[in-house]
């Protein structure tokens, strides 16, 4: 017989519970779907990261990946389709002591945000980019994108994708971001340490996050569930820092070279415009205030 | 409160439209401006850009219209005052965040320097044809605040006015020019700042607990916060509940809608500014805006000589469109004559808020330059018969 005293012992908090809106909850994302997974290593990221999280701010775009900003409990932006990227520009620039982190999908980021993220990674505005690969739109039901792999089924290529598809890590490095990094939802660890750093690190900095979506994109490819995709990171993913980017394209089902490809140092956005104006105006240069609401 | 001295560039100047507009920002405390090349507006962000770095301030550049418009909003949640500038192709393009800042109640000013559409139209030359844009623009249903000067020194304090006003309401404010109010260079007072009023964000005083982040206050407008205070608020541009969470459903809809509507509707007597003169005993009424009010000056003029009784009311506000003004004159006059720089947009206003009680009369023009005095002059003698 089970004594009452066994039963009253409330469970162990789940650490990342202070720093979700649980009054949101139940969250969207279906069964298997790996955005959560990825927003568990972020919360545990910024945990141990011990940044000031009253000067955090998540901006997301529109997709399945841009509902974090709304499941976390911190200045939280939800904004239009694909311009994360520029209003994360202007409230950087505007109070640099924020730390702001994009939380964003492919499509929503690549597709019509790609002309965005590319000047944003060339200025190396000081933001950080962790963008959910699930390689096609999922809110919208199941759409190819750009970085949906060739042969692929989806809603929108019912007979198998042909179109190219990008290579993220590649498209950023080449764009000048500072730190390029790719992992799976498999990898919490090492993505949970990837996201440490880039908290760390000044400038322009980019993390795709392989991510299942067993509901539209493993489903209609017959690739099995959440957990088979899993499996399948697990046996086709090798690690290699330091991989030049042109090697890293994904293909359906291929191999996935994973690890941080890219980490370099430049200066950022904010400090190149001060030093140019300082240079040229001399006495007449006024530093901006440290925040532009003073 | 007061404006910052530092942004005040107190004088009198030689300044033309463009320049002036950026003066009038700075006065009002912006301190962020993103922009996109684009004739003829791109003179107010040349200023900004070469003014800022010797106030304390950002211009950035940004890759197109899209970006712009919502790097301010961004800015704004930061703490800043900011603004953009553009023109027809670009206030297109910039029609989204006109929305996302309507249902996020982020104050900014979006300056448009019209020149002839549609499409790529007239780059270079006069047109008032985004009046109804200014209006409509974005999809789904809201107000907006819109004010059109007709002089440089206007361009200066009516962009002052403009942030004001989207302090006030926590709305985006269109300033409608044209490319010749732009262009044209006059003279331009700008008085000292201890004499220029700007209106301050509406922080909130309450503590993060209490506070949520769309609770109306009783003029139906929100208490702000910026980012970075602890707040730890969310705003989204999905119709959501006074905590700022979405909720997607048609009661909500209905209460977040209406009240964003509303909270300029019932302020539209206090936001109607406008210029009225010789309205008294007046058979015709010119009304106007812009440019194009200074062209219908001549027109009312020569009127006048030929012994037409005529009044001129010029529209400063032109969104939301002054009814109750166009109503009482309706009920005094013969007829309204509204010449503008486009085929009829605000003459419909003009005609729907006279009810039938005067006649109303276009002088439509397709753009390019500026009417001539004398085709509204025989429009103004054909509605005095």
């Amino acid at each position: 017989m089970i004594e009452t005293e066994d039963l009253v012992e409330a469970p162990p908090q789940n650490p990342v519970e202070p720093y979700l809106r649980t009054d949101r909850l139940p969250h969207i994302w279906c069964p298997g779907c790996g955005i959560g997974t990825s927003l568990n290593c972020f919360v545990r990221a910024l945990i141990e990261s011990k940044e000031d999280l009253d000067r955090l701010a998540v901006v997301s775009g529109i997709g399945c990946s841009g509902r974090v900003a709304g499941y976390v409990a911190f200045d939280s932006f939800h904004t239009t389709h694909g311009r994360a990227v520029p209003f994360a520009t202007g409230l950087k620039l505007a109070n640099p002591a924020l730390k702001v982190v994009v939380y964003s999908g492919d499509g929503d980021l690549f597709a019509i945000g790609g002309n965005h993220i590319i000047h944003a990674a060339r200025r190396n505005v000081d933001i950080k980019v962790i963008c959910v690969n699930n390689f096609l739109y999922a809110m919208t039901g199941g759409q190819s994108g750009p970085t949906t792999p060739p042969s692929s089924i989806t809603t929108t290529s019912p007979y198998g994708g042909f179109e190219p598809a990008f290579n993220l890590p590649h498209l950023m490095d080449a764009a000048g971001a500072v730190y390029v990094a790719r992992w799976t939802t498999f990898h919490v660890r090492q993505l949970t340490r990837a996201m440490i750093e880039i908290l760390h690190k000044p400038g322009f900095c980019f993390i795709e996050v392989l991510s299942p979506c067993p509901t539209l994109y493993e489903r209609r490819n017959k690739l099995g569930d959440g957990l088979d995709t899993m499996k399948y990171y697990k046996e086709k993913s090798k690690i290699r820092h330091g991989a030049p980017t042109s090697e890293v394209a994904l293909d359906k089902r291929g191999e996935i070279i994973v690890g941080k490809f890219v980490d370099r140092n430049r200066p950022e956005y904010l400090e190149l415009m001060r030093a140019q104006h300082r240079a040229q105006l001399g006495d007449r240069f006024v530093e901006a205030p440290a925040c532009l609401c003073d | 409160m007061r404006a910052d001295p530092r942004g005040v560039l107190t004088g009198v100047h030689f300044m033309d439209g463009d320049h002036a507009c950026c003066e009038g920002a700075l006065a009002a405390g912006a301190r962020f401006a993103a922009g996109y090349p684009i004739t003829p507006s791109t003179e107010v962000v040349e200023r900004f850009a070469a003014r800022i770095p010797t106030i304390g301030g950002v211009f950035i550049q940004m890759e197109d219209e899209l970006a712009a418009s919502i790097a301010i909003l961004g800015a704004v949640w930061a703490g800043a005052k900011a603004f953009t500038v553009t023109s027809g192709p670009g206030f297109s393009l910039m029609m989204e965040h006109v929305g996302l800042a309507v249902m996020t109640e982020t104050p900014c000013v979006i300056v448009n320097v019209q020149r002839g559409g549609p499409s790529t139209g007239l780059p270079t030359l006069p047109a008032q044809g985004d009046m109804m844009q200014a209006r409509w623009g974005s999809h789904g249903d809201y107000e907006i605040i819109a004010l059109s000067p007709n002089s440089p020194q206007e361009c200066f304090d009516l962009t002052v006015r403009a942030f004001n006003l989207a302090e006030k309401y926590r709305t985006p404010v269109m300033f409608m020019m044209d490319e010749v109010v732009g262009h044209m260079t006059e003279k331009v007072v700008i008085p000292p700042a201890e004499e220029i009023e700007v209106y301050p964000r509406r922080y909130t005083r309450k503590s993060p607990g209490e506070y949520k982040p769309f609770e109306p206050c009783e003029d139906l407008v929100p208490e702000m916060v910026r980012a970075g205070t602890g707040y730890r608020f969310h705003i989204t541009g999905v119709t959501h509940d006074e905590r700022g969470y979405p909720l997607i459903n048609p009661e909500a809809q209905d209460k977040l809608v209406r009240r964003l509507k509303e909270k300029i509707r019932r302020a539209a007597g206090e936001l109607a500014f406008y210029e009225e003169e010789g309205t008294d005993a007046a058979d015709v009424i010119v009304v106007s805006y812009g440019i194009t009010s200074r062209v219908a000056q001549r027109a009312i003029d020569l009127a006048r000589a030929k012994g037409i009784r005529v009044g001129k009311l010029r529209l400063i506000t032109i969104w939301p469109f002054p009814d109750e003004k166009i109503r009482e004159l309706a009920r005094r006059t013969g007829a309204f004559v509204v010449p503008e720089l486009n085929l009829g947009q605000i003459v419909r206003e003009v005609e729907r808020a006279a009810a039938g009680a005067a006649r109303t009369y276009a002088v439509p023009h397709a753009g390019g330059t500026v009417h001539r005095p004398e085709q509204i002059l025989s429009v103004i003698e054909e509605a005095a018969r």
